[in-house]
């Protein structure tokens, strides 16, 4: 998805932004810190799997997901796997992926719902008569190419991986909450246990192994597929061949990794 | 106390129209709502102060050295309720160490440092060294040890040494004005900056912050320093309040304007936020928006200034009158951080529906922590008053050289 090969405005301040953080970097002291964030931070992985990974490279990476909006029949499945998948907390206010239910009735009007993220299935609510059509639609973080979450951290404890994933180091993150402000999804909630952000990591913990993410492995109808950008043989790079794909809140200049096919236009 | 399962659980039920799910818990509240509050206090109190000195508005000479005292008793507090609102606050010093430069919020450690070492604290002190050393002389005990020590046990009062004070204080203040604008447009910034949220989204809404700032402080030394004068029975300086008055009014009418030129902006280009916006300053913020902020916060105190300004009631009653238009007009100003920052958190990113907002009343972000912390820097204030009164002139001369 190259929207613009040209140096968009934004890279260019983050050129110039990240020279003058080089810049400030040199100076001994910072460095000395910077230094051993870079060697705890970036340990999101227990040592015992860290061996496992000696091969792996994410610089030959780059993955994304991709929702076939016709097939998702809004079972929830995929919401209830990533709960248990992640740890994130059961209540009603904390989730890593959810479903929403579009019913776009006759009268103009559109009706949206997400009882408990979909988790429990969608109870009807309206007079089948009076519904022109209606879809589900999963949402989850979108790995944005520009992730404002990672702009606006000012710790960078929200920070962008090389094969794509954005991920939050909870040793790190103070807890401000300016990213879930940024986020324009609402991906991203405060972990009440760990008192520090959290959202989707495309189960990082198991891409780097090669198995698929949580809710991928378990949707009943393949409606998401789950693959590597710069693998000719990857799900997603068909899925990019074969049809016409939108992603959420283009105008924001985000760069969404999370791709939809055949969404409706009226999808917010 | 209701425990956070059970207030998000009652909010859940209060939403209306679709909010994405983790959209139910409101992240930044009172406390964030208080933070730049306090520091537009601090700007505002600060560029109030320096009019006197860099324009020579001689009128002011009174209220000087109070603006500057009050600016810095409420700086002290500023980070306080930034800080009690993080997960993390002893991960806090990492804004410090590693700060992620894209951030506006990690500038603020620097901002903040700045603005408290290199002008408040600096100019205070050249403001009263002089004095500090001459009061030292004529004191004993203890008070003369916090004297000298404040004066970092300086002991030269020339008449040249006291002329490099007037020259260094001067010069502080040339810098401290734009550092005050930066101090407070930056805290508009943290808002303006994010793209999201379409309330806050704005390039306007630095300045908007700046000018409310400039209101909030003069309103703020006019009610403190009437307070003050008329607990020590003195008389107070109606000059100098008719002065204050007339800044404190052109300042309200430049913020009000820009305020309404942000609202006409918004109306006219019409984005795809505007319904969900206009729904929300209808129903969630009517009586917090139009009522408090625009009717009773600036149009009615806007009004009273100006009738009582250029009245010929007598001095009682223009005092009182101006008492209360300043009072109105803080609240006013506190209505406007509430309606920026509550404002932006109750319609969803997905533009279809609206949340609510409970204030606790006890808890680390309830009612009575912001109490507590809006009432730190009164108490601030009445300490540093009683070791540096701005109204205390020492009998002894200066050395002659
Ligand atoms: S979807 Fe939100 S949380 Fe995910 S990368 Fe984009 S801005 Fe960040
Ligand atoms: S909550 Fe954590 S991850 Fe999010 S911006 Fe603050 S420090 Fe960064």
């Amino acid at each position: 998805m190259k929207i613009s090969e040209n140096l968009s405005r934004r890279e260019f301040m983050t050129r110039i932004l990240d020279f003058a953080k080089k810049a400030l970097i040199a100076l001994p002291f910072v460095s000395g810190f910077g230094a051993v964030k870079a060697f705890t931070g970036g340990a999101f992985l227990k040592t015992a799997e860290a061996k496992e990974l000696v091969a792996y490279d994410p610089s030959q990476h780059l993955y994304a997901m991709g929702v076939y909006i016709d097939r998702c029949i809004g079972c929830g499945m995929c919401a209830r796997a990533c709960k248990k998948e992640n740890n994130v907390p059961q209540e009603p206010f904390y989730f890593r992926t959810w479903v929403e239910r579009y019913q776009i009735l006759k009268e103009d009007k559109t009706i949206v719902d997400s009882p408990n993220g979909g988790i429990d299935g969608f109870p009807e609510t309206t007079n089948k008569a009076d519904v022109l059509r209606s879809f589900f639609v999963p949402k989850l973080c979108n790995q944005c190419k520009n992730p404002p979450c990672v702009q606006v951290c000012p710790v960078g404890a929200t920070y962008k991986t090389k094969d794509g994933v954005i991920l939050i180091d909870d040793k790190y993150c103070i807890g401000c909450r300016y990213c879930i402000q940024a986020c324009p999804y609402g991906a991203r909630y405060l972990n009440p246990v760990t008192k520090t952000a959290d959202k989707c990591t495309f189960c990082y913990h198991r891409v780097v192994k090669g198995m698929k993410p949580a809710c991928v492995e378990v949707c009943p109808t393949q409606a998401r597929v789950f693959g590597d950008l710069k693998s000719e043989s990857s799900p997603m790079v068909r899925l990019e061949r074969m049809n016409k794909i939108r992603v959420l809140k283009p105008d924001l200049n985000t760069e969404p990794k999370v791709y939809y096919v055949d969404l409706d236009g009226e999808v917010s | 106390m209701e425990s956070l399962n059970e207030r998000l659980m009652s909010a859940l039920q209060q939403v209306s129209g679709y909010i994405y799910p983790n959209e139910i818990e409101l992240h930044w509240s009172l406390l964030i709502v208080i933070y730049p509050f306090i520091t537009g206090l601090v700007a505002g109190a600060f560029i109030l102060a320096s009019l006197e000195k860099v324009f020579n508005v001689k009128e002011l000479t009174p209220t000087y050295r109070f603006a500057l005292l009050t600016a810095l008793s409420f700086l002290f507090v500023a980070p306080l309720p930034l800080l009690a609102h993080l997960g993390h606050p002893l991960r806090s010093y990492e804004i410090f160490f590693t700060p992620n430069l894209s951030s506006a919020m990690a500038a603020f450690g620097f901002v903040y440092a700045w603005y408290l070492m290199a002008v408040l604290l600096l100019e205070v002190w050249f403001e009263f060294r002089k004095d500090l050393i001459l009061w030292a002389r004529e004191e004993r005990g203890l008070i003369k040890w916090i004297h000298r020590a404040l004066a970092l046990f300086s002991t030269d009062v020339s008449e040249e040494a006291v002329r490099f004070d007037e020259k260094a204080a001067k010069i502080i203040t040339v810098i401290g004005i734009p550092s005050a604008f930066l101090l407070h447009g930056y805290v508009g910034f943290i808002f303006g900056s994010i793209k999201a949220n379409p309330w806050w989204s704005s390039v306007l809404i630095p300045i908007v912050f700046l000018a409310s700032a400039i209101v909030s402080g003069i309103a703020l030394v006019l009610i403190l320093y009437t307070i003050v004068t008329l607990l020590r029975s003195e008389k107070i300086d109606m000059k100098c309040l008719d002065r204050l008055v007339e800044f404190l009014f052109y300042a309200v009418i430049i913020d009000f304007s820009l305020e309404v030129l942000d609202f006409i902006h918004r109306l006219y280009q019409s984005e795809d936020s505007i319904k969900i916006l206009s729904q929300m300053v209808c129903n969630k913020l009517f009586v917090s928006l139009v009522i408090m902020q625009v009717l009773l916060g600036t149009v009615l105190p806007a009004i009273f200034l100006v009738f009582f300004r250029y009245s010929r009631f007598p001095e009682e009653l223009r005092r009182l009158a101006y008492f209360i238009s300043a009072l109105l007009i803080e609240m006013g100003i506190f209505c406007t951080r509430w309606n920026v920052v509550i404002g932006g958190q109750l319609f969803s990113k997905s533009f279809r529906g609206l949340t609510v907002f409970k204030v606790e009343i006890t808890g680390f972000e309830g009612i009575l922590m912001s109490l507590a912390l809006l009432a730190l820097p009164f108490i601030i204030l009445f300490v540093v008053l009683k070791i540096l009164p701005p109204w205390r002139i020492s009998s002894l001369p200066v050395d002659k050289n």
